[in-house]
């Protein structure tokens, strides 16, 4: 895969809480959970460290009081944090005055809350249309703009609703409307689809990602459900107690746990769900193949097409070029458990 | 499972064996001379000096409580003149109406309107309906100058709180210090706040608007801070994501999304302002108020119930529109252009009753002869009760007084000072260690230096009898509201009747019966102190988890086990909180019971006020006040022990 310039960059963030957290830092002393706990300090976030892409979705996961809310507000500075440095665009973030970082957030950052955090007393178009109504925009333009993306999560007709008048799964199909309606470059998304119930969360997540097929943003998204992890991520992170434990592509990380803890996560997921085709491909081309796949597919995705074909496929990287095939035989080890090669 | 009294319980079964001998056989002590201190006087002589010789340099003191008054004079004047008096140029012989005051159906047809833009037509003949009443009862005018002080109270009260509020939630610093002052404003028993007013500005509306906005407004402060700070946290982050400036957070995030909190606050502003305007027609407010005092001065009954019922009417009038403003919501009704043709029509129709009234009196104001008064219907049946119950009333009366009160006041006043001191820091250090003790001797020894301790002992006593029996009466009506739907409406209709009605009224029906003294007092304050004791005790007991109460019927407990092993000793921390409003309620009420002659704290304020004596007035109203903080103290603190011991609130917040 080509790599995709950073995006936001995160170094070595940290953010406690308590009396005088600063001088727990002091000369970029690193004190460990014990050391902190021991002075009345919460370490929500612990020197943490991460790269996002371009045009990826970086998945942060972690239990609850893990510290991913915190960090996410760190990103967006909605918490100051204690230490550390926040590159956005290569630009440090931290070092923004308020009236650059108002413009930041007007342009180029969008949110989605967990409690969706729509206006009570606005209706659906004023609620989208409303981070375009604080920059100043006339009525008509910011309307026009805000019905685009009303249609684009399919809520056309509803406009005139009030939020308490809509089901959970559409107050944030609003809220996830009014982040894009500034067409922000980064999308931070906080357990957005936590609150809804299972099958409308899956429901959500299809939509999300349809969105995202169309729009290529760069995504931060924390849940605190590994299947949902897994099933939008490019890559995750694990978090827990304020640190980040492994940052990896769902399918190294059902594959190679780098500790005990994410271990357990990985244990009862399905293996097809996250092993790619490129992990599985024979090298080689296949003689007489049934066709040709790209190796980032997942097994899932093509379990049944595959396995119905007389003959292997060949899989194919990003340029066109095969690297190599896949048999029948190999889906169904995978499919049933068997390899997959750890 | 037997009960086993723990040390401190010990403790105080001995003290109170103490207090019980000292009361028999010490008996009262004088306080030395030399811990007298002259704090009254002090007082008054820095008032003197505020007034008389005070000066910021460009301008006197004098020369801005005079601007002060000018500035509420003015739109009080103009709002009197379009309900009341109408535009009149020229003096008595030679007036001459240039512009009449809005014809009452003028008013009525307003009053209507609203209540159907806030709710729905029902509401806003309601409304109308209570409106009418006024007019048809001959108290059109005298209910028309309440009016006009309320409308000009309530826009300032609502203004300036929410200027505080806001100023509270942005700066916590600020916050802090005004948080205390409110505590205080809260406590301090109303009449006390009239005396420095009148000293200050005079016998008039005028006073009494400020008397009125002084008294409203705290609550305002408060509700708006609480709202503020409880907009949740991810609409708060949403506006900054959003990009707002800090105002635009706030007027377009913040207050719009606390609106329907901040809502119940002006209702509440409203409801005070009430209550308040009728107690300042004392300095001056003029309107019901003054019809109520009046004819309670003169023992004309008739009078003062047809005032009194005109009080309640517009009282619940004004509490239920404001109420339906409160919980309106956006898009509650139709769209903005059927909303202006009916304000059209509305505006049109007032205009033309009101210029019409120059040729057709009728529609000017309401016609005398198609009054009905009730005076005399009223006089009489008080007349024939207290001819035909007489005895049986007095019999009540006197048991009660003989048996309960009097003895109970003796017992009260025989303490040594010092001996009641002590008992109290001794609760304060059992309760709240160090700071608890120190506040609690602090505010006693305040008492005792100003020479107070009688009347304070009395108030103890006046007040202490009526909360107790609040509480006998409210906690099982409590019980019975909460134990089913039916019973919960019911009770909660009546006590929301009750603290619908300002203070002023209760006096009324109880003086007819029981004419002046401390009984009097106390069934008024009973009366008036009531609500919070049921409303709590009802909310405590419906608030226990269900799975608990399920928990004991599943161990095969009796109701009555439920009832008294699982729901009350649940409860008992919300139990507790309602006492204690209870308590704050009966002080509040002890001054204005001052009017059936009672000799408390209340009574020397009273007095205070009608001599304009502002020292005396400050010290005798910081005193109640410091019988209020003691009490709220001990009890808060009492209630989260117990809170604690229920495993309710963490060991350590
Ligand atoms: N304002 C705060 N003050 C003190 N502690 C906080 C604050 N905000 C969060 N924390 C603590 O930081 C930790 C991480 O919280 P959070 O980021 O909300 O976790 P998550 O979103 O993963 O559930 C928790 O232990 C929480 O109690
Ligand atoms: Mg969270």
């Amino acid at each position: 895969m080509h790599q995709q310039p950073v995006k936001l960059g995160c170094h070595n963030v940290w953010k406690l809480y308590g009396p005088h957290p600063e001088r727990l830092l002091a000369g970029g002393a690193a004190p460990d959970l014990d050391a902190i706990r021991a002075s009345g300090h919460v370490g929500a976030v612990r020197n943490v460290s991460i790269d996002v892409r371009q045009g990826e979705i970086f998945v942060i996961m972690g239990l609850s009081g893990s510290g991913k809310s915190t960090l996410v507000r760190c990103l967006s500075r909605l918490v100051e944090p204690t230490a550390g440095e926040i590159l956005f665009n290569g630009k440090d973030l931290l070092q923004a005055r308020p009236k650059e970082l108002i413009d930041i957030r007007r342009h180029k950052m969008g949110m989605v809350f967990q409690h969706f955090a729509l206006l009570p007393h606005l209706n659906v178009l004023q609620n989208v249309a409303f981070p375009l109504q604080v920059q100043g925009i006339g009525r008509a333009a910011r309307e026009a703009r805000a019905e685009e993306v009303i249609a684009l999560v399919g809520l056309e007709g509803r406009e005139a609703y009030f939020p308490r008048q809509l089901s959970g799964g559409q107050q944030q199909r609003v809220g996830i409307a009014r982040s894009l309606v500034v067409e922000p470059e980064l999308w931070f998304l906080d357990e957005p689809f936590s609150a809804l119930d299972p099958l409308i969360r899956r429901e959500m997540q299809d939509e999300f990602l349809r969105v995202q097929q169309l729009l290529h943003k760069t995504i931060v998204f924390i849940t605190h459900d590994f299947d949902e992890a897994i099933r939008i991520a490019d890559r995750i992170a694990i978090m827990k107690d304020g640190e980040v434990i492994q940052v990896a592509t769902p399918e190294e990380l059902v594959l190679n746990p780098a500790a005990d803890y994410v271990a357990e996560f990985t244990r009862y997921v399905s293996r097809a769900k996250v092993v790619t085709l490129g992990r599985i491909a024979v090298p080689g081309a296949a003689e007489g193949a049934a066709g040709t796949l790209p190796e980032t597919v997942r097994v899932e995705a093509v379990a049944n097409e595959v396995e119905a074909a007389a003959a292997p496929f060949n899989v194919i990287d990003e340029d066109g070029v095969v690297i190599g095939h896949v048999t029948r035989q190999a889906v169904i080890d995978v499919l049933v458990g068997r390899g997959g090669r750890g | 499972m037997t009960w086993q009294p723990s040390r401190a319980v010990w403790m105080w079964l001995v003290l109170l064996a103490v207090t019980l001998a000292l009361a028999r056989w010490a008996g009262p002590m004088a306080v030395p001379g030399w811990m007298q201190i002259d704090m009254a006087g002090a007082v008054s002589r820095f008032m003197d000096w505020l007034v008389n010789t005070a000066s910021f340099g460009l301008f006197t003191f004098k020369d801005l409580t005079r601007a002060i008054a000018q500035a509420i004079e003015w739109p009080y004047q103009a709002v009197r003149m379009a309900l009341v008096e109408g535009w009149v140029e020229g003096r008595r012989s030679e007036a001459r109406t240039i512009l009449p005051p809005i014809s009452w159906i003028g008013i009525i047809a307003i009053v209507t309107a609203m209540g159907v833009y806030a709710r729905n037509w029902r509401l806003g003949l309601f409304v109308g309906a209570c409106f009418l009443y006024l007019a048809v009862f001959g108290q059109w005018e005298s209910a028309m100058v309440t009016l006009a002080s309320i409308l000009i109270a309530v826009p300032i009260g609502i203004a300036g709180g929410l200027v505080l509020g806001i100023a509270g939630a942005v700066w916590p610093a600020f916050d802090r210090v005004q948080t205390p002052f409110l505590d205080l404003m809260q406590t301090v028993p109303t009449f006390a706040y009239l005396v420095p007013i009148l000293f200050l500005f005079g016998f008039g509306p005028v006073s009494a608007l400020i008397a009125t906005v002084v008294y409203a407004m705290p609550p305002m402060v408060r509700i708006t801070t609480m709202a503020l700070k409880s907009v949740p946290s991810e609409i708060r982050d949403f506006g900054v994501m959003a990009g707002c400036t800090p105002r635009q957070r706030l007027t377009r995030v913040l207050l719009p999304t606390a609106l329907p909190d901040l809502m119940v606050g002006v209702n509440q502003v409203i409801m005070l302002s009430l209550n308040m305007v009728i107690i300042a027609s004392m300095i001056g407010a003029g309107g019901l108020g003054f019809d109520v005092l009046n004819s309670l001065r003169r023992l004309d009954i008739g009078r003062g119930i047809e005032a009194g019922l005109a009080i309640v009417a517009l009282a619940i009038a004004l509490d239920r529109l404001s109420q339906a403003f409160a919980t309106r919501r956006p898009g509650a009704a139709g769209d903005g252009a059927r909303h202006m043709r009916w304000w059209v029509v509305l505006a049109a129709f007032v205009a033309a009753t009101t210029l019409l009234g120059y040729v057709v009196p009728a529609l000017q104001s309401y016609p005398e002869a198609w009054t009905v008064t009730t005076r005399s219907l009223w006089s009489d049946l008080v007349k024939w009760i207290n001819i035909n119950y007489y005895d049986q009333l007095e019999a009540v009366k006197n048991v009660l007084l003989l048996n309960l009160l009097l003895p109970f006041k003796r017992f009260l006043l025989a303490l040594p000072w010092p001996w009641v001191l002590a008992l109290i820091t001794l609760a304060g250090w059992q309760l709240g260690r160090g700071r608890l003790a120190a506040l609690c001797l602090a505010l006693g020894l305040f008492i005792v230096v100003n020479g107070l301790w009688e009347p304070a002992m009395t108030t103890l006593y006046l007040c202490g009898i009526s909360v107790m029996i609040a509480a006998l009466i409210g906690l099982p009506l409590g019980v019975l509201a909460a134990s089913s739907e039916r019973a919960g409406r019911i009770i909660g209709t009546g006590i929301d009747l009750l603290q619908t009605l300002p203070s002023f009224v209760y006096l009324i029906p109880v003086v007819m019966l029981f004419r002046v003294g401390d009984f009097s007092a106390m069934i008024a304050i009973v009366l008036y102190a009531l609500a919070p004791a049921i409303r709590y005790a009802a909310h405590g007991l419906r608030s226990v988890p269900e799975e608990i109460v399920e928990a004991g019927a599943v161990c095969g407990c009796t109701r009555w086990q439920i009832l008294t092993r699982i729901r009350l000793p649940m409860a008992l921390p919300e139990i507790m909180l309602g006492l204690n409003q209870t308590i704050m309620l009966a002080l509040s009420m002890l001054v204005i019971t001052a009017l059936v002659g009672t000799r408390d704290l209340g009574q020397e304020v009273y007095i205070a006020l009608t001599r304009a004596d502002t020292g005396q007035g400050i010290v005798a109203g910081v005193s109640i006040a410091a019988i209020a903080i003691i009490a709220d103290r001990l009890i808060a603190a009492g209630a989260r022990r117990t809170r604690r011991k229920l495993g309710l609130e963490p060991a350590h917040p």
